[in-house]
């Protein structure tokens, strides 16, 4: 695995801080008693609900782990993963799922 | 039962939180694991999860650092994930506009998830709180996560370094957004921004630079806001019919 270049790390970590302090920053501390308007509040909503999803989905057609070869596997495991997220609405149930799912199918192959 | 003094309004949003614990400690150790075996050092995965506090960001940044993509692409992606965090200071402004300056600017480094849904809960149940109580119960509810979470990330690297690569653990990284965006489909709208972000990255992703994440992102948002509008629409309608 190719490490990830120092500057460019520290570079992401400051970055990362100063935008996140920002954005938690931004209403309580400056905006005072001022409502935020409606139409942005209802795009905040579901920035991490698209922008997670589309990160995972290229990643689950063509993992990794297989140099992005699609696989059964992977794709079983995804979805149980996600299944019991979803039904159980417990996001450690999901994970516990899917890496069990993982390492079965693996001991399998 | 109401909060008789600022000091048990404090222990009242630790006690709240304590649930919490199992959540964020291991998806903090999570978080160090992964880190270290991309290659990060302990003092690097535990100054990112002190100084950014964000999980679903810090995994975003991460992957997306391992992918080689651009800086400007993973500061606008894990940024992105985080514009909610804007959202929960907007919320908590009602409540918590009126304390004094120093401890808004503390009290936004600790605005997270549990301790936005925690507060306003409370806040909305006991609409006549003091302002002193409220904010000593919101940074009552950081009180075991934040150290949890920060430690646990320490302890993740520290085992991530002894990890074997042989072990695959590549794949634990989407496996871990996957059981995140389950328990976030709470309604029809966030449904229809998952399933058309889904939809959108798949085609998206040949185009350069990652920049297919944020074209899906946004294809994503607009996609949530509109079914919302939408529903919104529907719903007084029938209201309207009766």
């Amino acid at each position: 695995m190719s490490s990830i270049p120092t500057p460019i790390l520290w570079t992401v970590i400051i970055g990362l801080a100063l935008g996140s302090y920002g954005l938690r920053f931004a209403f309580i501390g400056f905006m005072g008693g001022k409502p935020i308007p409606e139409w942005l509040m209802r795009h905040l909503r579901y920035t991490a609900v698209a922008i997670i999803p589309a990160l995972v989905a290229p990643l689950v057609v063509w993992p990794a782990p297989t140099g992005g070869a699609p696989s059964l596997m992977h794709f079983a495991a995804a979805a149980a993963t996600f299944a019991a997220g979803y039904l159980t609405r417990n996001v450690l149930i999901g994970l516990g799922t899917g890496g069990l799912c993982l390492l079965l199918l693996y001991l399998a192959a | 039962m109401a909060i008789t003094t600022t000091k048990s309004a404090f222990w009242k949003g630790f006690r709240d939180s304590a649930p919490f614990l199992f959540m964020a400690s291991p998806f903090g150790f999570l978080f160090g694991v992964l880190a270290a075996e991309a290659g990060l050092i302990v003092p690097e995965a535990f100054a990112f999860s002190l100084t950014v506090f964000a999980g679903a960001a810090q995994f975003t940044a991460l992957q997306l650092m391992q992918e080689n993509a651009p800086l400007i692409i993973i500061l606008i992606s894990a940024l992105a994930v985080n514009l909610r965090m804007a959202m929960y200071s907007a919320s908590l402004t009602p409540y918590l506009g009126d304390a004094p300056m120093w401890q808004r600017a503390i009290a936004a480094y600790f605005i997270v998830d549990q301790s936005y849904a925690l507060s306003v809960v409370q806040f909305e149940q006991e609409p006549e709180m003091p302002l002193a109580q409220r904010v000593a119960y919101f940074f009552g509810t950081n009180g075991l996560i934040t150290p949890a979470w920060v430690m646990a990330t320490a302890l993740g690297a520290l085992v991530g370094t002894r990890i074997p690569e042989s072990w695959g653990v590549d794949f634990v990284l989407p496996l871990a957004f996957l059981a995140m965006i389950g328990p976030m489909l709470r309604t029809p709208a966030h449904v229809a921004a998952c399933f058309v972000a889904v939809a959108a990255s798949l085609p998206a992703s040949a185009l350069p630079y990652n920049l297919g994440l944020i074209v899906a992102g946004i294809a994503g948002m607009v996609a949530g806001a509109q079914a919302e509008l939408w529903l919104e629409r529907q719903k007084a309608k029938a209201e309207g019919a009766k």
